[in-house]
């Protein structure tokens, strides 16, 4: 349905790359901000990053583990349900299947949650992990990643929509089942396609 | 239970302040939804592109099929310069709602709450107070509410005289730029003191702060109501824009 009036604005540089935006996102040149409640501050000393199974603890990395492990660099196009979308952005950080490794861990179940430190979680298939697809960030632009952004380091999975990508992350949990996470019981999309539109529970 | 897109007739549309208008929907079904949520919007150009953006629904549920989404114009934005310079009344606008599962309040959840609105993030809570006045509830509330003048203030007639019921309702605006504000008005920016006062006006701590606005107001408020020592799981932000 045409929208009478309607032709849209030029489309900047998202006209000249089509089928890069998807379904209804907007390009933006900005980083907004959004989150479900203030921004928690966490000192790079106090960080830790646990993998669990189930309720048991397998590995944790104190920040100066964390840091001693390979980086990834990574700069994906980025999502947001809100609708914009944000090219070419800069990450640094360790990839989950180089934390895997370094575990001597092999996914034991196909899901996880990923839990943050404000008590955020959403739950993201293994296979939307592994193989480079995720990462957990410690750096943006080149700079530590800043505390309304999710720092001091947050998960990055930038081929579903961006609450995917838990701010504040302090463990990964591989559960039996697809548990949905905070948004997630919340009338969100458990899987969260943006090629698909996956942006609410029943798209 | 998929939210599908519903054709919206523009049945009304009434500026609210300069660079705030209301649009008063007709949609084909009533709609149940809780304050605080919001609607999506979806323009299609002929060519089949899309612009979709969201609103918070201004209007307190009645069980009807009328809605009421206050829009402000952004500047350099592709849809509120068409609403404001192209929707006419008669028009048909696809909406589907309602969306957000954190950022509610319906009277029953119970209070004191408190409410921080800044500039057209005060649309969500006017909405949250929409509805207790038609509850009757008297369910402790303060609004802290900053804009820039009197004149910015958004649905300010009505908060005032919401104001002037004294069933419990607190409504604390601060403006930014004025320099003549008349009597129930104070100036300058949020910081401790006034929401230290706010605060104070409600007989019990609250149960439910709620804060909305630009991302900068939301971080402020968010870091000073903490530094009082609200609880961070109080707190419940809707950050707009930048």
């Amino acid at each position: 349905m045409a929208t009478r009036g309607f032709s849209g604005r030029s489309r900047g540089t998202a006209a000249d790359q089509p089928g890069r935006l998807p379904p209804g996102q907007f390009l933006t040149a900005d980083f907004p901000v959004l989150s479900a409640g203030p921004t928690p501050h966490i000192a790079r000393e106090d960080w830790q990053l646990e993998f669990r199974v189930g309720p048991r603890p397998i590995k944790s990395w104190s920040w100066g583990d964390f840091i001693r492990l390979p980086i990834t660099k990574a700069t994906p196009d980025i999502h947001c349900v809100t609708k914009w979308s944000k090219f070419d952005t800069n990450w640094e950080g360790v990839s989950i299947q180089d934390l895997l490794v370094d575990a001597a861990l092999e996914p034991p179940t196909g899901f996880t949650l990923a839990h943050s430190y404000d008590g955020y979680s959403t739950n993201v298939p293994v296979k939307d992990l592994l193989g480079g697809r995720a990462i957990i960030a410690i750096a943006y632009d080149g700079k530590p990643i800043a505390a309304e952004h999710g720092g001091p380091a947050r998960l990055l999975v930038p081929h579903l929509y961006f609450w995917k990508s838990a701010k504040w992350v302090k463990g990964l949990q591989f559960t039996d089942r697809d548990e949905a996470g905070f948004w997630e019981l919340r009338g969100y999309h458990m899987y969260g396609d943006p090629w698909q539109e996956q942006r609410y529970s029943g798209d | 239970m998929k939210l599908v897109w519903q054709p919206a007739t523009v049945v009304a549309i009434e500026a609210r302040t300069s660079m705030v208008k209301s649009f008063f929907f007709r949609l084909p079904r009533p709609l149940s939804f809780i304050p605080g949520q919001h609607m999506d919007v979806r323009l299609t150009a002929p060519d089949g592109y899309e612009a979709q953006r969201s609103y918070s629904i201004a209007s307190a549920p009645n069980g009807t099929d009328r809605i009421e989404l206050a829009v402000e114009l952004l500047q350099d934005g592709e849809v509120s310069p068409f609403f404001f310079d192209t929707v006419a009344v008669g028009d048909e606008i696809e909406l589907r709602g309602p969306i957000g599962g954190h950022f509610m309040w319906s009277v029953d959840d119970g209070g004191p709450v408190l409410l921080v609105g800044g500039g057209s993030g005060v649309v969500p809570l006017a909405c949250m107070l929409r509805y207790r006045a038609a509850r009757r509830s008297a369910v402790p509330v303060a609004l802290v509410y900053s804009a820039r003048t009197a004149s910015d203030l958004i649905f300010g007639d009505e908060l005032r005289m919401l104001r002037a019921r004294r069933d419990g309702f607190h409504f604390i605006p601060t403006l930014t730029r004025e320099t003549n504000p008349a009597p129930g008005h104070r100036v300058g920016r949020i910081d401790a003191a006034l929401l230290n006062d706010a605060l104070m006006l409600l007989p019990s701590p609250p149960k439910l702060v709620f804060v909305c606005g630009a991302n900068a107001f939301v971080e402020t408020a968010a870091d000073v109501l903490l530094g009082l020592g609200v609880p961070p799981a109080a707190i419940r932000t809707e950050r707009y824009g930048e």
